[in-house]
């Protein structure tokens, strides 16, 4: 596995230093010990159970894990991890990651919402972090529905959704998270399933060891009040036809038989999903992760119809960029070696810094 | 020719013009001159919210008030003694705050007939005989400028852009100040452009050379140093005052300082001082809006930082969630308020007292915080440590009330000795705190109520917090309804019982009926109110409030001791209907809402009629 970008900080006088050792850890050493209380039958068990299983690969100390969120029935998630957690304010978590992330390199900060956390009343703080790139994992646990409230309709809900504060149907148009997502320049974007547990930890192991933000979305069923709403995509009798592998320099072609393919056809704006056999293989689009322009991923974003027929699963996107993490850490390095002698001298050379005078 | 010399125990003048003509550089000038000189100052800047309103026109007038004086002074003056006024909608916005027989200085250049149209002027001013009262000089301050540079090799307007300086020469030969800091500080500005720093010097030597000539200054002043303290000193905004305070905070607590700021006016100045000393450990991040500002430092703040957010009113409206959550997480967390004109927008550059409300109950649920303020520019340095000591030794949000009078008003600071500042130095949590060897994140500190500070990254002790009620002691989620009446109550008792100095009352007598009481920047104006009642043989005891949550122990023996409390505030009686529910004093309000401080004259007035009625 290549290496959690993490760096050594220092948290103040007084805190104990970051242990960095390579750990040897198990499931059970992340499970917490309160009560899980999530619907029976949620999605969310199936992302905790992957999500602990998966921990111990990081070989992070597990006190140098802060599981943060926001509101809404996945920000129940951190209260479940046995490692540092905040369950915070609706919207919010990407702020408050920010300050924890950016003061602290030396943790691995995951932050877990969902669609209405994240896109509608949290919109604002997740499109900046971002765009900043601040080293932080963003899983956003989409189901297209509002829970915790009893089944309102989301930012993610199809246009027409009847819901209790919408009877005769909504009037918005939803929005597409990885679009989304890449429309703010996303250095690491990706999509997976809840209950795909072998493809959700591939999609961690990648997100954990980029530098900078990645944003996960993962599919989740919540049985009560939207229940079923991925089902051609995990069925065994659509799955194939349905969803789009993308598998970092290979090609473009799924279905139960191979039987279709992306191409990009020349004097259009975006891709197109056509009969594998209509084409040359040669025009067969090699699925590339790491290009610089965010039209590529966004053009893939685009493909799935209103019945989620060609809707691609894996990593978007992937590219390099220095997090806003680094950068700053480089900004105060460079400044604090400037600081010649003791803090309290310098200090009083601060204060006494401009035009002073003397009273004797 | 040598001209008379004569003494004067104060001056105050205002330099006005154009929000383009450098009002705020020349004042700011003038001031670190005087300063150098010893006399006492304090310092208002005003000035649009708009950064270049319509030239000439009456919203584009900016000023700067310097009061200056051979004794210590509290406030930048009343009404001033000079105004120099760059052109016609500068006379015509400050004449109405000046006394009979005040001096203007006017730039006659700018007294054109469409200059003056542009006001409402039907006629000159100068010419028409409606200034009789006051001692006008005339000058040409453009036209001398550019004539005095026709040697540089500057454009035209390079070269009337240096006539605040010309004004600044003559007004330092008027008043007798040391220039060698403004030269020293022309070559500094324009240390890029040395043709500029050459032409603005010789500009300010021309001015200097005028006064020195004309007939029309007769006379030349001097005052005298004041007498203050031995020390070293340096003139401070409450802005910077503050800033540095919390740098001094990071320094002394042995923590790094993180803020998180979004740029809001009047408050901007001190995310952009900070943002210079990242040597200091010091990280400054501009977040997408307010709420992001404050949740980025409760952030660094559960990380194990000093977490700071500075903004103004309209800001502290957006952060009231995160500050609740930052009382349930009970998490240090310093929240600057440099409080405005409101509501909403309001009068974005002008002062106002009136979000004390907000501070202290602007959160839903019981959500208890301390709250500071600070009672002039150089106390925005005290109270910024004394919000990070609350913040760090309680874990609690803090809240410091500062305004925009204090913020960008200024006053000469004695500096004092970084060892003689208060201890910060935090216990982190390092070791499970329970019998079982378990951690408990709500077990308290049987002295501060304070909950163990343990930041991730410290081993065994991992644990999780959030904005749901907890059970006492473990912290977990509870529901329990004697369990949610204890939390409250254990919340309110925590801030109840913060240790904070006794309130300290100014009754030279004893024999006082009549105590005035504030809080914050009408420090200044109450001061020179009462000084100036006393100094008549008016009986007035003054206290003021540096604490508003918890207050005092002693405030309410204190306020019980007097016949008549009064409350001056630049609100509708925030601080006295406080004063009234808690400790059933019939304290009288004095209020005023306009956008400025209290003058000490109208306060003199005021509170002799109390005293009469007493």
């Amino acid at each position: 596995m290549p290496e959690i970008p993490l760096k050594p900080s220092n948290p103040g006088e007084g805190a104990s230093p970051p242990s960095r050792s390579p750990v040897k850890l198990a499931m059970k050493d992340f499970k917490s010990d309160q009560e899980v209380r999530w619907c029976p039958g949620c999605g969310d068990y199936a992302i905790l159970a992957a999500v602990q299983s998966f921990m111990p690969e990081l070989q992070i100390p597990r006190e140098n894990i802060v599981f943060v969120s926001g509101i809404g029935c996945s920000s129940r998630f951190p209260y479940y991890m046995n490692t540092y957690g905040m369950h915070s304010i609706h919207g919010r978590a990407p702020a408050i990651a920010t300050g924890l992330s950016v003061s602290r390199p030396d943790l691995s900060v995951w932050i877990v919402t969902g669609d209405g956390d994240a896109l509608s009343i949290g919109g604002n703080h997740l499109i900046h972090a971002l765009r900043r790139n601040v080293n932080v994992k963003i899983l956003l646990f989409n189901n297209k529905i509002y829970g915790l409230t009893k089944g309102q309709y989301s930012p993610t809900s199809e246009i027409g959704k009847i819901t209790k504060s919408t009877p005769v149907g909504s009037a918005d148009s939803p929005f597409n998270p990885i679009s989304l997502a890449l429309g703010a320049e996303a250095t690491f974007v990706a999509r997976t399933l809840d209950t795909d547990r072998k493809h959700l930890q591939s999609v961690l192991r990648s997100a954990a060891t980029h530098e900078g933000s990645a944003f996960v979305e993962i599919y989740q069923n919540c049985n009560i009040f939207n229940d079923n709403a991925f089902d051609t995509l995990k069925e065994p009798a659509t799955r194939d036809d349905y969803t789009i592998r993308l598998e970092h320099g290979q090609p473009l072609t799924f279905g139960a038989e191979n039987q279709w393919s992306v191409i990009n056809p020349p004097g259009g704006f975006g891709l197109r999903v056509v009969p594998t056999d209509s084409v040359d293989p040669g025009e067969i689009v090699i699925h590339d992760e790491t290009v610089e322009e965010p039209a590529y991923a966004f053009a893939l974003s685009r493909l799935p119809g209103e019945d989620l027929r060609n809707t691609p699963i894996g990593v978007f996107r992937k590219v390099a960029r220095n997090s806003y993490d680094t950068i700053v850490r480089e900004q105060l390095d460079t400044a604090k070696s400037k600081l010649a002698g003791d803090p309290e001298q310098e200090l009083a050379a601060l204060l006494g810094a401009g035009d002073t005078w003397t009273i004797l | 020719m040598t001209k008379q010399v004569r003494q004067l125990d104060r001056v105050v003048i205002r330099f006005a013009g154009d929000s383009g003509d450098g009002m705020q550089l020349t004042g700011d000038r003038f001031t670190s001159e005087t300063a150098q000189l010893g006399n006492d100052i304090s310092t208002l800047p005003n000035f649009p919210a708009e950064i270049r309103a319509p030239a000439g026109t009456l919203p584009g007038v900016s000023s700067f008030q310097v009061h200056f004086a051979n004794f210590d002074i509290l406030t930048p003056g009343d009404s001033p003694n000079v105004l120099v006024a760059m052109n016609p909608a500068a006379l015509k916005a400050n004449l109405p705050d000046l006394p009979r027989g005040a001096e203007i200085i006017v730039n006659t250049d700018e007294f054109t007939k469409r200059n003056l149209a542009k006001v409402g002027y039907a006629s000159n001013p100068i010419e028409d005989g409606s200034l009789s009262g006051y001692t006008v000089h005339p000058v040409g301050l453009t036209s001398m400028t550019v004539k005095a540079l026709e040697d540089h090799d500057i454009s035209k307007k390079d070269a009337e852009r240096a006539k605040n300086m010309f004004a600044l020469g003559m007004l330092s030969w008027l008043y007798s100040r040391p220039y060698e800091s403004t030269l020293d500080f022309l070559d500094r500005k324009f240390a890029t452009k040395p043709h500029l720093a050459a032409a603005n010097a010789a500009a300010f030597k021309a001015g200097w050379n005028f006064g020195e000539t004309t007939e029309d200054f007769a006379v030349r002043y001097e005052v005298k140093p004041a007498k203050m303290p031995p020390g070293h000193y340096r003139n401070i905004t409450g802005n910077i005052a503050l800033a540095l305070g919390l740098v001094a905070a990071g320094v002394r607590s042995r923590l790094p300082v993180f803020l998180g700021a979004y740029p809001i006016t009047p408050a901007s100045d001190i995310l952009h001082e900070l943002s210079k000393h990242k040597k200091f450990g010091v990280t400054t991040v501009q977040a997408e809006d307010e709420i992001a500002a404050i949740g980025a430092a409760l952030g660094a703040s559960y990380g194990g930082a000093l977490g700071v957010t500075t903004t103004s009113g309209p800001g502290v409206a957006l952060k009231g969630e995160t500050i609740s959550l930052a009382v349930a997480l009970e998490l240090p967390l310093v929240i600057v308020d440099v409080q405005r004109a409101g509501p909403s927008t309001g009068m974005p550059t002008k002062t106002e007292q009136a979000d004390l409300n907000m501070a202290l109950f602007g959160r839903h649920g019981e959500a208890p915080v301390a709250v500071v303020a600070p009672n002039s520019p150089s106390d925005c340095f005290y109270a910024a440590i004394e919000a990070s000591r609350i913040a760090l030794t309680y874990r609690t949000p803090v809240i410091l009330l500062s305004d925009g009078y204090i913020a960008n008003g200024s006053e000469p600071w004695r500096l004092p000795e970084i060892s003689e500042l208060p201890d910060l130095r935090v216990e982190f949590a390092t070791e499970p705190n329970s019998d079982d060897g378990r951690f408990l994140p709500y077990l308290r500190d049987p002295e501060t109520m304070a909950r163990p500070w343990a930041v991730p990254g410290t081993p065994g002790l991992e644990h999780r917090i959030g904005g749901l009620e907890k059970a006492d002691k473990t912290g977990d989620i509870s529901y329990d309804p004697a369990n949610h009446d204890f939390m409250v109550r254990t919340r309110a008792a925590r801030i109840e019982a913060i240790e904070v100095p006794d309130l300290e009352v100014d009754d030279p007598s004893g024999e006082a009926e009549v105590l005035v009481l504030g809080w914050g920047s009408t420090y200044g104006p109450i001061g020179a109110a009462c000084r100036a009642l006393r100094a008549r043989g008016v009986e007035i005891a003054q206290a003021h409030l540096r604490h508003l949550s918890p207050m005092p122990k002693n405030t309410g023996d204190v306020l019980r001791r007097y016949e008549r409390v009064v409350i001056p505030e630049m609100n509708l009686g925030q601080l006295a209907h406080v004063i009234r529910a808690k400790f059933l004093v019939d304290a009288l309000g004095y209020n005023q809402v306009r956008g400025l401080p209290f003058t000490a004259a109208e306060l003199e007035t005021m509170l002799e009629e109390v005293v009469k009625n007493a």
